[in-house]
């Protein structure tokens, strides 16, 4: 049994390059020995995956591209022990579905890129101005609603732009993202996103997508807008070097904080540039070699394995009912179901990721975990008769954390690690999680398309602006004082109604939690039969409310709860989480530029 | 001047040896009393970490490893530590050994837990040989005079000698000093405070997923990292009392760095002394913990 899965796991795709490990090795010698300068090496770390660190130029951030979330039992291993010699002994996954190691000694990069590269993984192209990890839905190839299983594809578009001279040296970063379904998609807050599509043609039913173009979010956010109906599959990969060429040629190397793909598209009017995209994938495709295709290697399906049978467990341990609402999902695999594991802000130790390695060869039947875009993790293909033995091994490894969607709070890394960071976002959203969870509102259904999202300055990795609820650092000044804060936004979303959130407030950090506790009391009071959390705070912002008509009335109550006593009274109100000190803000240059 | 002795012991020559009944090897198993007493690897005496670093007194601690039928100063036997704590127990043990001025000892490279795991023989049950506290607090009760010994100095550091070192490296920043101080507590805790000057090398980075210490290569590539030379002189440190710092004693001396001193009494005592510390402040990491 256990030979058959390490050589399940042998049959790995190896995304890393031995020599890329000598590079790293030589560019961060000739570093040290001032034989390059800060910028050109900044260059270089950017491509292979190394990330400034906070205000320290000792250490670095190592970012690990994960195509797809993909991860095996026996990279979760390696990647446990790499965080344990050289790193703090816990990973980061990203809303990029990436996994970071922060506070890696410079110098020890080489050795962590030689134990990445050993299981297959790499970071080249993880940061740096180039095609980004290749994200796809963590429900990909078993979404009930989903056409067909796009990972194939979201794996071919990885592999053919990874180390792609056409895209070394682009005017930003580029990201592409496939979803499973419109309902679970993130496709519209990507420069390239795809959704699934099927077309019946000739009597033939043919695959393709629907190919949306110049999203992102940051300080200036925008969705991205449709190209067309219908892109069949084969014309994939000529719409993607289409748009990666135009964005290389037209796209802005000057204005540093207007140079991703959706300012050229915002400024040149999507119209005009849809016909550009469809003029230059006439010429890819006039031009191309026939060598330039996409390697497609479809995943292997699995049979469901028996007939419906009510799952019902016979007295369950404590706990279990709540988990199993919250975190399991039934597969469009009958008898299958996906297990989430929500981390904190996306946070997991090394001794929790052996033990998921472990829970991983045991219950899923294809072998692997994926990263989600909420910053956790799930274990696919589990049958779901062997829940109640596998909730005890995750509850053995503090695992087994209540997955609903408002207590899975995202915040980026802000000022644990980041350079550009004005706020601890990452601390905040680890207290509204265990604090929701405290108080029982995963169990309610009212929440169950609600989100909670941070970030710790203007630049959106904590994807607020798609929160039903969302927050981004801030410093102001509150009675004299300088204070730690968030612009607070309502109403965001992803999926098939996609839209970003309205600004409506400011908040001191130390009220973020008094003021979310508010909105749920003043929905509970306010809402329609039936009616959920996100759907009333869109019933407010269309001024539809019934006693608090729109986002003015609310807002008062908001900045009600938002105020606070006098420094003097309590000086920790005007403190950031985690500081004892008085609040300043420090920030350094960003890695943008690079 | 220390030879280049053997460090780690591998379990099949210690089992070869268990096997052919040799009396040249005594197998010391650090352990708490209770685990020993279940089981332990054949013919192991039993002498729990907590006793050893119980007391820094020469005479005392002499006549407790007389007590388990060591005599230092006149046995040469191959002593072989053992725990089931990553090796740091085991390697604490066997550098008071080291210290006492005994110098034929090693770790065994694996574990207990690895031991078993490996599917060598264990021995149920506690036997006479856990004579410990039998002899412990009789005087000279083996005839043997034990404060005759050759205290070893040139392997320990005390936090005068440490000051002295900071002192002069931190008027010398910049150049080549060539004493270095040598953190091995994890990343976050070393961030937060640290001895001035002293460098950040987490233990586990020399300790492997199936053994007590990493290949030489990687360990020497670490070093290399952190720009440690053979022939500097390297003082090891950890948070409490020298056993994951003793760890990397060991690390270092299997690379055949040679002039390795522990702090044996580490930062607890520094801690405790209000000597100066420094740290990184301008950053929460600790919030990117999810211990």
């Amino acid at each position: 049994m256990l030979k058959n899965l390490e050589d399940k796991e042998s049959n790995v795709e190896s995304w890393g390059l031995p020599e890329e490990v000598r590079n790293v090795d030589e560019m961060v010698r000739l570093y040290r020995e001032g034989k390059i300068t800060d910028d050109e090496f900044r260059r270089f770390r950017l491509q292979h995956g190394m990330y400034g660190s906070r205000l320290n130029k000792d250490y670095t951030m190592i970012r690990i591209k994960v195509p797809a979330g993909i991860l095996t039992p026996r990279q979760l291993e390696r990647i446990a022990k790499l965080s344990e010699d050289y790193s703090i002994g816990s990973a980061h996954v990203s809303t990029r579905q990436n996994i970071q190691l922060h506070w890696v000694y410079l110098d020890d990069a080489p050795m962590v890129e030689a134990g990445l590269v050993e299981v297959g993984l790499t970071t080249r192209e993880s940061c740096g101005n180039t095609v980004r990890n290749v994200t796809c839905s963590p429900f990909a190839g078993v979404c009930m609603n989903e056409h067909f299983d796009v990972t194939p594809y979201a794996k071919a578009i990885a592999r053919f732009f990874l180390r792609n001279p056409i895209c070394q040296n682009l005017p930003r970063k580029f990201k592409f993202n496939f979803a499973c379904c419109d309902e679970h998609s993130y496709a519209r807050i990507a420069d390239v996103g795809l959704v699934p599509a099927v077309k019946v043609i000739d009597g033939n039913v043919v695959r393709g997508f629907k190919v949306y173009i110049g999203g992102g979010l940051g300080p200036a956010s925008y969705l991205a807008e449709l190209l067309e109906e219908f892109t069949p599959e084969d014309m994939l990969l000529p719409t993607c070097i289409a748009v990666i060429r135009l964005f290389d040629r037209l796209g802005d190397r000057e204005k540093v904080h207007r140079n991703r793909m959706r300012y050229l598209v915002h400024d040149m009017g999507f119209a005009k540039f849809r016909e550009l995209v469809l003029k230059e994938r006439s010429i890819v495709n006039l031009t191309k070699s026939v060598l330039v295709k996409l390697d497609i290697r479809e995943s292997k399906g699995y049979e469901p394995y028996r007939d419906d049978i009510e799952f019902k467990p016979f007295n369950p341990p404590e706990g279990f009912n709540r988990w199993y609402k919250g975190n399991v999902i039934k597969q469009k695999q009958r008898g299958y179901v996906t297990v989430l594991i929500p981390l904190h802000a996306g946070d997991i130790t090394a001794r929790q990721l052996r033990a998921l390695s472990d829970i991983c060869r045991e219950y899923s039947l294809e072998g692997h975990v994926v990263t989600t875009p909420w910053q956790g993790l799930a274990v696919r293909y589990v049958k779901e008769y062997r829940l109640v033995d596998m909730y005890r091994a995750l509850k053995d490894t503090g695992l087994a954390n209540y997955a609903s969607s408002i207590t899975s709070v995202v915040g980026c890394t802000s000022t644990t690690s980041c350079n550009l960071a004005i706020t601890n976002a990452h601390r905040l959203a680890k207290e509204i999680s265990s604090r929701l969870v405290g108080l029982g509102v995963d169990m309610d259904d009212a929440f169950k398309d609600t989100t909670i999202k941070l970030s710790g300055c203007p630049n959106s990795c904590g994807q607020h602006m798609i929160a039903t609820i969302g927050f981004f650092g801030a410093a102001v000044r509150v009675n004299n004082t300088l204070t730690p804060a968030y612009n607070m936004l309502l109403g965001g979303k992803v999926g098939k109604e996609n839209s970003l959130g309205t600004i409506v407030a400011r908040v001191p950090a130390k009220r973020v939690i008094d003021v979310i506790l508010k909105l749920i009391d003043v929905y509970r009071r306010e809402r329609n039969d039936g009616e959920g959390f996100a759907s009333w705070i869109d019933r407010v912002l269309a001024g539809e409310g019934n006693g608090i008509k729109d986002i003015n009335a609310l807002r008062l109550i908001i900045e009600e709860a938002a105020r606070l006593p006098s420094a003097d009274e309590e000086p920790e109100m005007y403190t950031d989480y985690g500081s004892e000190n008085r609040f300043i803000v420090r920030t350094a240059r960003g890695e943008c530029a690079a | 001047m220390i030879l280049a002795r053997q460090v780690l012991s591998e379990p099949e020559e210690v089992y070869k040896r268990i096997k052919d009944r040799d009396d040249d090897i005594l197998l010391i198993d650090v352990r708490r009393n209770e685990e020993y007493a279940r089981e332990h690897v054949p013919n192991a005496v039993s002498l729990p970490l907590a006793k050893v670093i119980e007391s820094t007194n020469v005479p005392t601690l002499l006549e407790l490893f007389a007590g388990i039928g060591l005599v230092i100063g006149k046995d040469n036997k191959s002593v072989v530590v053992y725990d089931d704590t990553f090796g740091a127990l085991a390697a604490r043990v066997a550098w008071t050994l080291e210290y006492l001025g005994y110098e034929n000892v090693s770790l065994l490279a694996v574990t207990y837990s690895k031991w078993k795991e490996m599917g060598f023989e264990v021995e149920y049950g506690s036997k006479s040989r856990v004579s410990t506290s039998k002899v412990s607090n009789k005087n000279n009760s083996l005839g043997v005079t034990v404060t005759n010994t050759n205290v070893n100095k040139n392997i320990i550091a005390s936090y005068e000698y440490i000051k002295s070192i900071i002192d002069g490296s931190i008027m010398n920043r910049g150049s080549d000093t060539t004493a270095k101080l040598l953190d091995v507590r994890e990343r976050l805790n070393y961030l937060d405070h640290h001895i001035p000057t002293a460098i950040n090398i987490p233990w586990k980075a020399f300790s492997a997923e199936d053994r007590v210490l990493k290949d030489k290569t990687e360990i020497l590539d670490i070093l290399k990292s952190r720009r440690i030379e053979p022939n500097d002189e390297v003082i090891v440190y950890c948070g409490s009392v020298g056993t994951l710092s003793g760890l990397s004693y060991y690390g270092l001396r299997l690379v055949g760095y040679s002039n390795v001193r522990l702090y044996s009494n580490s930062l607890k005592e520094w801690r405790s002394l209000k000597l100066p510390l420094e740290g990184f402040k301008d950053a929460h990491y600790w919030d990117l913990s999810a211990e």
